[in-house]
């Protein structure tokens, strides 16, 4: 029975621009910085109030990952927005989307009432967008 | 959104007042003079913070200064000084606070952290999933020790 998960990537462009934005205008907490050889670094970060959730912000490098061309190809459907990782959650969402928004970050939609409820989205350094939602 | 929430201004002022607290949390806060600064009455003001995060403005403050001491900590300043680096005045109440918050002393905190901040350098694939370890090509490599 799976009960958990624990670890999640996201594709960054660069992880010194992703560490800014998740850890000092989202406010992650970084769980784990490694150096693992030359300009490599496995740089993992959790939500404020998850802490065994790791989200890996992974670097998109040529390499075993991605052959023959395929680190350029991911880092244009990155940047172009193609990724969308997932729903984030807040106490007060009028309340974070003013904050995010006076620390610089883009909104592609501000809090919106859908059928499911408030949401609004947000697009990070590289690209990737995210949903934010509010505790019910 | 707008229309629904009516009091939007409100939440301006709100939010104002908890990244003064981000910001400013090593200086002598006055709760009061925040609460004056968003133009509330304390009791109007702390109602809405509470509403809005969850938790008192004091509490908040405690608990961004605990969050900023455990930097200080990791970074190898003394307990001592990070206590007072962080705006409290007295160490064993920041002892006490930060025990309550994380569980740990700011001590064992920052031992703890040693600890596994040396053993990331020698040995980081332990902090790795072997799955993504493998797709990075590290796997192979014996935890780098030759490049570090």
């Amino acid at each position: 029975m799976i009960t958990k998960l624990n670890h999640v990537s996201i594709f960054v462009l660069n992880q010194d621009s992703a560490y800014e934005f998740y850890v000092n205008k989202l406010g992650f907490k970084v769980h784990t910085d490694a150096p693992m050889g030359p300009a490599m670094r496995w740089l993992t970060v959790c939500p404020p109030e998850q802490p065994d959730l790791e989200i890996s912000l992974m670097a998109i490098e040529d390499g075993m990952m991605f052959k023959d061309g395929a680190a350029a190809q991911m880092r244009e459907l990155v940047k172009n927005g193609t990724f969308g990782f997932g729903v984030f959650e807040c106490n007060d969402l009028m309340a974070t989307y003013e904050e995010l928004k006076t620390k610089g970050i883009v909104f592609k939609k501000p809090p919106t009432k859908e059928f499911y409820g408030f949401e609004a989205l947000f697009v990070d350094d590289s690209g990737n967008w995210f949903s934010l939602g509010q505790k019910k | 959104m707008a229309k629904d929430y009516p009091k939007i201004y409100l939440y301006k002022r709100i939010v104002q007042a908890k990244v003064f607290i981000d910001t400013q949390f090593s200086d002598d806060i006055d709760l009061d003079n925040i609460a004056d600064e968003a133009c509330f009455s304390k009791f109007h003001f702390i109602r809405l913070f509470k509403m809005i995060y969850g938790e008192t403005p004091h509490q908040y403050l405690i608990k961004v200064r605990v969050e900023n001491a455990k930097l200080f900590l990791q970074k190898d300043i003394s307990v001592t000084e990070t206590c007072f680096a962080v705006g409290f005045d007295s160490v064993s109440s920041f002892t006490g606070l930060f025990k309550r918050l994380t569980k740990f002393s700011p001590a064992l905190y920052q031992q703890q952290f040693k600890e596994r901040q040396a053993l990331i350098k020698i040995s980081p694939l332990q902090f790795v999933p072997n799955c993504f370890a493998e797709q990075k090509g590290w796997a192979k490599k014996s935890n780098f020790e030759e490049e570090l």
